[in-house]
């Protein structure tokens, strides 16, 4: 099993036991809807609506209903197209790098961060898409044999690439988070009681049954993923930023575009996961699960991203002198002292300086300073692909064909609607969805929640008073059979032998002699006290306890059966022995 | 085939992963494990091998790579080669570095969802397909380890039964199956 070093901090708070967390994660799909989801749902929808209604409109009329001119022929379009792909890095970067990378924290998020990754993603395809004009013939991007000849898509250009990339990335992310979907439909499908979503849900499951087979294929199928997902994350924005840098245009026209633009998507989608999870672990009530750690290590995602931003854009500004190209020096001249000067000063203040607040542990560990930052980066991000298209291409060579661009309603309208579906599509998924991934939870439970790392658990992993309700459908005599076994055995053994059988093999010892025991791996505070009132204070003693001497300690103490076995104490207390014979 | 099935839940994985290890170690034949999340080190007990799902990933993503190199090399070299500023066009290998984007999504995407594909298949979970797990509440907080008759030949169910009841369970439940 995996473990975890005690002076980490617990991933999940509190006493939690299995049955408490699929409480947790279902109870809200199950219970009606709060009144606020109602309206955040219908404000959402309006917007949406309003952006559906725009994008009609701007198909049945045409590009002219956009902003652009002959010189700014990229805009807003492919601003926010860029800023959705941003947002849609971070939940396959948390599911699939922070799983090749071992980190549990990763669990508690991954799920919704994975969710925001598709519907951003979506909202990204959607752009290009409108961008064509004649969306009807959007199928020609594909290499499909036609009538004029046979004249297939050009594999050179980067914007092929772009079509082949974000469709990869969007349909391997949607299997990735549906296959770990599906086990804790499962879930939902064998707790839920009404017909109609107990068949929706047992259909969505795709009848898992959660065999030992079936896990061991789930896993390897989920690492697998992650290892094809890694590579992919990266390629998919550096694809995005090809767009830009394999160009000739002066402030596009730069090598390091991909791993800044892939840093600046992280850093965008991690301040979007922030701002979504705040609210959500609030209302949803997941503060156990979700909680400052958390929160501070996304904080610190965004800090190093944001600081290979920041390096990006002083770089950027270094070669445009350096290399001595005019051109090239004037794009950034006039980004910074143009008539676009406040863009661009927005970008620097809102992704260079607001990130290094971060270096102080109180900024990153308060809630209400991380989501405000969360949302300054989100507009920052915004501002930098704004910057990034428009001031480069509205001065181009040809000064009598300078322009500016300013955005139509239109342009707001489509922009502000994708917001509008995002959130419904996000808001959807709250509701009916399982937002935390109950089966991942599940697993680092034990090495990883409070009250097992502090041995204070009182319970182990399951508790029977959880049960109650579970009980009623099934037989239980046969329980209570063994139940009674158990206990009739205890009070026989407690009577005849006592503590006093214990100390004949493991010998005595008196607190004068203690030994700090906590030392010993699943051996917490409570458990010392319990074991000094029986009589136990030495390593000396622990060292020379087999099974037996481990039943009896469980019957005495009361707490966790089992633990002691399996975290071998014995053993453990034999190395600390030696340890203390070494000094 | 007639045959009884024998259920034996537990509420502890560590606890169902001892009992299966004191039950194999008996020669008793464990046929399936149900559990809530993936116990870690069960299946060697067990004796439910290692996939080859990996193997087959690698199998689709090489399938991948080959269809996007004929691919793109018929349409850009074979059939309708692109005079681009009169650069070489007539061969693959000088006009390699630019497929090599499309060449690795391609791969991706077959490797990604051939494997799901073949995963789902396998573990018998598509959409309408019927539960099997023994109990509901084993998708929750409980594990069960199913054992069959036909399975365990020296041993009788009540032999497997009082064997089960030593391992620390919480129920146990027994049902014949046509």
């Amino acid at each position: 099993m995996h473990k975890e070093a005690a002076i980490r901090e617990p991933l999940i708070l509190g006493h939690k036991t299995y049955h408490q967390i699929t409480e947790d994660v279902c109870k809200p799909i199950e219970d009606k809807a709060p009144r606020t989801w109602y309206v955040l749902f219908a404000i959402a929808a309006i917007i949406g609506l309003y952006g559906v209604g725009c994008i009609l409109y701007l198909l049945g009329t045409g590009i002219g209903t956009w902003g652009l001119n002959k010189t700014v022929g990229w805009a807003w379009d492919i601003t926010n197209f860029v800023w959705w792909v941003g947002i849609g890095h971070a939940g396959t970067l948390i599911s699939a790098v922070l799983l090749l990378f071992r980190q549990k924290w990763r669990m508690a998020i991954n799920r919704s961060a994975e969710a925001m990754t598709i519907f951003a993603v979506f909202m990204a395809g959607l752009f290009p898409l409108i961008h064509m004009g004649r969306i009807w013939v959007a199928y020609w991007v594909l290499p499909l044999p036609n009538q004029f000849g046979s004249l297939w898509v050009n594999f050179n250009s980067p914007l092929l690439w772009d079509v082949f990339a974000i469709s990869t990335y969007l349909s391997v992310s949607l299997v990735f988070w549906y296959i770990g979907l599906i086990p804790d439909f499962a879930t939902l499908r064998d707790r839920i009681k009404k017909p109609i979503p107990k068949k929706m849900y047992s259909m969505l499951s795709f009848g898992w049954s959660g065999k030992a087979k079936q896990w061991n294929r789930f896993e390897l199928v989920s690492l697998v993923l992650a290892g094809l997902a890694t590579p992919l994350v990266f390629s998919v924005h550096s694809i995005v930023s090809f767009d830009f840098a394999t160009s000739v245009i002066p402030g596009w026209h730069t090598t390091i575009f991909p791993p800044y633009f892939v840093a600046g998507a992280v850093f965008s989608g991690f301040a979007m996961v922030q701002t979504l999870l705040l609210v959500m672990r609030k209302a949803m009530k997941l503060e156990a699960y979700i909680h400052t750690k958390h929160v501070e290590y996304m904080n610190i995602v965004i800090m190093v991203t944001g600081s290979i931003v920041g390096v990006a854009y002083l770089t950027e500004l270094f070669v445009s002198w350096y290399s001595g190209v005019e051109y090239e020096a004037y794009a950034f001249i006039n980004r910074a002292t143009g008539p676009y000067w406040w863009a661009y000063w927005s970008m620097m203040t809102c992704n260079v300086v607001s990130p290094q607040l971060m270096w102080f542990k109180k900024l990153r560990r308060s809630l209400l300073f991380t989501f405000i930052i969360s949302i300054v980066v989100n507009i920052g991000m915004w501002f930098e692909r704004f910057v990034i298209i428009v001031t480069s291409v509205h001065r181009d060579y040809l000064p009598s064909s300078w322009s500016m661009f300013y955005p139509t309603h239109i342009d707001i309208g489509v922009f502000v609607g994708t917001i509008g579906l995002f959130f419904v599509f996000f808001l959807l998924f709250a509701r009916f969805f399982p937002v935390l991934a109950l089966n991942e939870i599940k697993s680092i439970l034990r090495s990883s929640g409070e009250s097992y790392k502090d041995g204070t658990a009182t319970s182990p992993a399951y508790s029977l008073a959880d049960q109650g309700l579970a009980n009623a459908t099934k037989p239980i005599e046969t329980k209570k059979e063994v139940k009674e076994d158990k206990t009739a055995e205890t009070s026989v053994k407690e009577e005849s032998k006592d503590t006093s059988g214990l100390f004949d093999k493991i010998g005595t010892a008196t607190a004068d002699e203690k030994d700090d025991l906590k030392k010993i791996n699943g051996l917490g505070p409570v458990m010392e006290t319990k074991l000094n009132e029986i009589g136990v204070f030495t390593y000396a003693q622990i060292a020379k306890m087999g099974a037996a001497e481990y039943a009896m300690l469980d019957e005495l103490t009361g707490t966790m059966p089992g633990r002691a076995e399996k975290d071998d104490w014995a053993g453990q207390a034999k190395e600390l022995m030696n340890n203390n014979d070494n000094k | 085939m007639a045959d009884t099935v024998i259920y034996a839940m537990y509420d502890d994985d560590e606890v169902l992963k001892a009992g299966a290890k004191k039950l194999v170690s008996k020669g008793v034949k464990v046929k399936d494990v149900f559990s809530p999340f993936p116990i870690h080190g069960i299946d060697p007990i067990i004796g439910v091998k290692e996939t080859r799902l990996g193997i087959m990933a690698f199998l689709y993503g090489l399938t991948g790579l080959m269809l996007a190199t004929i691919g793109m090399n018929f349409f850009m070299i074979q059939d309708w080669p692109m005079n681009i500023g009169g650069k070489p066009s007539f061969s693959y290998l000088e006009n390699f570095l630019s497929f090599v984007p499309i060449t690795f999504e391609f791969t991706v995407l077959c490797a990604a969802h051939g494997m799901a594909i073949t995963y789902l298949l396998r573990n018998k979970t598509l959409p309408g397909m019927p539960a099997e797990n023994p109990d509901p509440r084993t998708t929750d907080d409980r594990f069960v380890i199913e054992l069959r008759l036909s399975n365990n030949a020296n041993f009788d169910a009540s032999q497997l039964e009082s064997m089960l009841k030593e391992t620390g369970i919480v129920e146990i439940d027994q049902k014949e199956i046509k």
